[in-house]
C-alpha cells in the first residue's frame, strides 16, 4: 500500500486556496519550524460567514493536504460551523492518515481555531474561550 | 523527460547484468548445500570456495577472514558484539564510536550501553569528519573497539580510516569500520588500512539484497548472533545463500575492477550537481566538498521541509531522499545533519542525491533544474520562507 491515500496526493499535488489574503479579519499561525510544519491560515469574513481562506503550510505532504483539505471544509462556511470542524473530520475527508501524520489534521484543525479567535479578539466579539487551545498550537510538541 | 531519474543509489542500487548471471546456474544447476558431502553439495562448496577467495582478494583479506552475512546491519551487530564480549572478558567495557554512525551501529551500541558497557561518541567538525587525535585522546586502559564508519550513508564524508586504524593498533584496540557505503566505490585495503573488522552490504554496489560480509582479522573472537550449525567456521548458523553470495563476488569484482574509472565518473557528476545547486540562494551543501564519497550530493534548503520536496520530485520524475523527521518517521531530523551542527529548521530540508555510473549528465541537468522548480514552488507557499524574506526572521544560510 502507498503511503499516502489519492486523496492526500491530490490535495498536496494541487493544493486548494494556497496564498496570502492581505487584509485578512483574523490570522491563525500553529506549529514550529524546529519540528518540522509550520500552517498559517488567512480569513475573510463578512457577516459571521467565511467568505475566503488561504493558507501556508511548511511541512510534509500530509500538513499540505490537510491545510487545503480543511480550507476546502471552511470555504463559504458560517463561523459556528467552521467552529466544529475537527481534525478526524480533516482525516477522513482525506480517506485517512498514515498514524504518525495524524498530528499534521491537527495542526490545520487548530490553525483555523486560531484564526477565527484572531478574528474575535480583533473586533472585541466575546467567545467561548475552552473550545480554543490555549497553548501556542503544541498539538505535537516534539521537544 | 518522461522516464525515472534513479538519484538513490546510496539506499540501494540496480543489480549489474554480471552479478545477475553470476546468480542464475545457483538456483537449479548447482543448487546443492555445500555442508553436504555428495558431489552434488560439494559443487555449490566449490563455489563457495571460490567466491570467499575472489571478495578476499577485492579487500587484501585471507579468506578464512571472510564471514558471510544476511547484510550491512548483520556485520555491524557481529563485529560489536563481538569486540564487546572480547573484551569484557578482560574487564575492559568501553567502546569509542562517532555521533555520524549508521543506526545498526548506533542501536547496537546502545544496546551494549544497557549491558553496562560505556560508550563515547565522537563529535564530527562542521564537514562531518571525525580526526585521528580525538580517537587517539577518547582512548582508555578499558577501551575494547573503536568503531567509526569508511564513508557517511547520508553526507557521504570520507573518514580518516588508514590513520585512524594505526592509532587503534599502537594502543592494542581493536578497529572495526562499517565499509557498507564504501566497498565498490572507494579502495579498500584492510592490510594496509590497519582494519581489524569491516562490514560489507552486497546491494549497495549493485550486488543482490540480504548478503553481505564481515571481515574478521586472523585472530579476532567473533561471537555468533545466529545460533545453529556449523556454517562459516560455526560462526554464523543457516545454511549459505550460494545464488546471493555467487552475485555478491561477481558485483564486487566488478566495481572494484573499474573503481577508478566510475569514480572520475561520478565526481565529474556530482561535482556539477553540487555548484549548480549551490547557486540556489540559502542552500548549504552538507559534508565536506572534496572529501566524500564521489556520487554523494546533500544539501539542504531553507525555508522547506524535505518530505514535500521528495514527493513532488518523484512527480518529476527523480527519485531521491532527505534526512526529514517526516521521512524518517521520527520526529527528529537526521542525527548526521544535527551533529555537522545544522539546527532543526534546516535539517528538516534537506535532499540526498547518490549517483550510479549509469547516470548521465542530461539527467544531472533536468534533475537540476527540476530541484530548482521544486524548492521555489514549495518556498512560495512556506509561511517561514515569507517571514525569512520580509525580515522578519533572520536566514541561518547564506
Amino acid at each position: 500500500m502507498a503511503l499516502y491515500s489519492e486523496k492526500v496526493m491530490d490535495h498536496f499535488r494541487n493544493p486548494r486556496n494556497v496564498g496570502v489574503i492581505e487584509d485578512a479579519d483574523g490570522v491563525g499561525e500553529v506549529g514550529n519550524a524546529k519540528c518540522g510544519d509550520i500552517m498559517k491560515i488567512y480569513l475573510k469574513i463578512e457577516n459571521d460567514i467565511i467568505v475566503d481562506v488561504k493558507f501556508e503550510t511548511f511541512g510534509c505532504g500530509s500538513a499540505i493536504a490537510s491545510s487545503s483539505m480543511a480550507t476546502e471544509m471552511i470555504k463559504g462556511k458560517p463561523l459556528s460551523e467552521a467552529l466544529t470542524l475537527t481534525n478526524k473530520a480533516v482525516t477522513e475527508a482525506l480517506d485517512g492518515l498514515p498514524a504518525h501524520k495524524i498530528h499534521c489534521s491537527v495542526l490545520a484543525e487548530e490553525a483555523i481555531k486560531k484564526a477565527l479567535q484572531d478574528y474575535y479578539e480583533k473586533n472585541g466579539i466575546e467567545y467561548d474561550h475552552s473550545k480554543f487551545p490555549d497553548c501556542e498550537g503544541c498539538a505535537h510538541c516534539c521537544e | 523527460m518522461n522516464k525515472t531519474i534513479y538519484l538513490d543509489n546510496a539506499a540501494t542500487t540496480k543489480m549489474s547484468k554480471t552479478a545477475i548471471e553470476a546468480m542464475i546456474p545457483y538456483f537449479d544447476k548447482i543448487y546443492g548445500n555445500p555442508s553436504s558431502l555428495h558431489s552434488v553439495g560439494q559443487a555449490a562448496a566449490e563455489a563457495l570456495y571460490d567466491a570467499r577467495q575472489r571478495i578476499a582478494r577485492c579487500i587484501n583479506a585471507q579468506p578464512a577472514e571472510i564471514t558471510f552475512t544476511s547484510g550491512g546491519s548483520e556485520a555491524d551487530n557481529q563485529a560489536i558484539i563481538s569486540a564487546a564480549y572480547n573484551g569484557e572478558k578482560k574487564g575492559k567495557k568501553h567502546i569509542i564510536s562517532t555521533k555520524i554512525e549508521h543506526h545498526a551501529v548506533l542501536h547496537t551500541l546502545k544496546k551494549l550501553e544497557k549491558e553496562g558497557f560505556a560508550i563515547t561518541l565522537l563529535d564530527v567538525g562542521e564537514n562531518g569528519i571525525v580526526k585521528p587525535e580525538q580517537v587517539k585522546n577518547a582512548i582508555r586502559e578499558d577501551t575494547c573497539l573503536v568503531t567509526v564508519m569508511f564513508a557517511n550513508n547520508e553526507i557521504g564524508t570520507i573518514q580518516p580510516i588508514k590513520e585512524i586504524g594505526a592509532i587503534c593498533r599502537e594502543a592494542g584496540v581493536p578497529f572495526h569500520t562499517d565499509a557498507v557505503q564504501a566497498a565498490g566505490h572507494l579502495k579498500i585495503d584492510v592490510t594496509d588500512q590497519n582494519i581489524d573488522m569491516l562490514s560489507v552490504s552486497a546491494h549497495k554496489f549493485h550486488g543482490p539484497k540480504g548478503i553481505g560480509i564481515l571481515y574478521a582479522k586472523k585472530g579476532t573472537r567473533l561471537t555468533n548472533i545466529i545460533e545453529g550449525g556449523a556454517q562459516e567456521k560455526g560462526k554464523r548458523a543457516g545454511t549459505e545463500n550460494i545464488p546471493a553470495i555467487m552475485g555478491m563476488a561477481a558485483a564486487l569484482e566488478e566495481a572494484c575492477g573499474k573503481i577508478d574509472e566510475n569514480a572520475k565518473k561520478l565526481a565529474a557528476m556530482r561535482d556539477r550537481l553540487i555548484a549548480e545547486l549551490s547557486k540556489i540562494p540559502h542552500s548549504v551543501l552538507n559534508g565536506d566538498e572534496k572529501n566524500r564519497l564521489p556520487g554523494n550530493v546533500n544539501f539542504c534548503f531553507e525555508g522547506i521541509e524535505g518530505e514535500s520536496l521528495l514527493l513532488l520530485l518523484d512527480d518529476k520524475g527523480v527519485c531521491a531522499s532527505s534526512g526529514s523527521a517526516c521521512t524518517s518517521g521520527s520526529l527528529d531530523p537526521s542525527h548526521v545533519l544535527l551533529a555537522i551542527g545544522r539546527p532543526h529548521e534546516i535539517a528538516h530540508g534537506s535532499l540526498r542525491l547518490t549517483l550510479s555510473e549509469e547516470n548521465t549528465d542530461e539527467e544531472i541537468e533536468y534533475t537540476v533544474k527540476a530541484v530548482n522548480e521544486v524548492v521555489s514552488y514549495l518556498r512560495n507557499m512556506s509561511p517561514v520562507w515569507r517571514d525569512l524574506t520580509s525580515g522578519k526572521k533572520e536566514f541561518i544560510t547564506k
